[in-house]
């Protein structure tokens, strides 16, 4: 029988959340910055899927899957523009280190 | 048999998505981008495992296909080769790792004790594309051309970004 449930997906999610956060806050590299937010973003995804999974409401339990849908879309076209961002930041400064970035340090 | 490749992929996930942000043998952003891709694709496993049968493939088109490539993409335009040589500071990678740490421990226990009653049994939905675009034309047409709007805005951001005489 299956034994796996709701909050078995629920930890997994929240600790690749947590793993995207800590990859946010202890590298200094923009590329990887941005790789930890995709983490964090998927970790999300799958806590959408799972709430859609165990709903057993008929009517609504989709929508958490058509959520994902557009998080999908939305973080694809944030790392095109973010990208683009990197790419004109490196043309500029010559490097993708944060530290390096502090024109707008107080 | 379903719980074996539930852990598996799990652990697949984490083991990989901990590799994307430290990984001990190489500092370089492409192992990192390619851990990317396996936690993606045993993300799909753990979405086909959840009956989100299109979403999966979805997954793994477009991350893998498209969001992946093109921070390969971006990775070997910019030719980086001195970010390798800087340390993690130990100063603050050790509060950091405390704090989501405890955020994480907070999180773990809060999901345990709501569903410590028992958790609820899986609803009979299937995420097939029919299901699925069915919806996305009906209930939720007007986010759909939204979003199709916010690609355009992404789009024409992304061009105006990589002009070379941007100021």
């Amino acid at each position: 029988m299956n034994t796996i449930g709701l909050s078995h997906y629920l930890i997994v999610s929240a600790l690749l959340f947590c793993i995207g956060l800590l990859g946010v806050i202890v590298r200094r590299n923009v590329l990887i910055i941005y790789m930890s937010l995709e983490l964090m973003l998927n970790a999300g995804n799958l806590a959408l899927v799972a709430a859609s999974r165990f709903s057993n409401n008929l009517n609504t339990a989709l929508n958490g899957q058509i959520m994902v849908f557009f998080v999908i879309t939305v973080a694809a076209a944030e790392v095109a523009v973010g990208l683009a961002l990197i790419v004109a930041l490196y043309r500029r400064r010559q490097t993708t280190h944060v530290e390096d970035l502090t024109t707008l340090k107080f | 048999m379903q719980d074996v490749f539930f852990y598996i992929f799990a652990a697949m996930t984490l083991l990989c998505g901990a590799l994307v942000v430290a990984n001990p043998v190489s500092r370089s952003p492409v192992t990192s981008a390619m851990f990317l891709v396996l936690t993606i694709i045993s993300l799909a496993g753990l979405f086909v495992l959840l009956h989100a049968f299109f979403l999966a493939a979805v997954q793994v088109l477009v991350y893998a296909g498209a969001v992946i490539v093109l921070f390969l993409f971006v990775i070997m335009l910019l030719d980086l080769k001195e970010e390798e040589r800087r340390r993690i500071r130990l100063v603050m990678a050790v509060p950091a790792v405390l704090a989501v740490g405890t955020i994480a421990a907070i999180m773990v226990r809060t999901i345990r004790l709501a569903y410590s009653a028992g958790a609820p049994a899986a609803g009979p939905v299937e995420g097939s594309p029919v299901a699925l675009g069915r919806l996305l034309f009906t209930g939720f047409a007007l986010p759909f051309e939204l979003v199709s709007l916010l690609l355009l805005v992404a789009m024409i951001g992304a061009i105006l970004l990589s002009r070379k005489d941007l100021r």
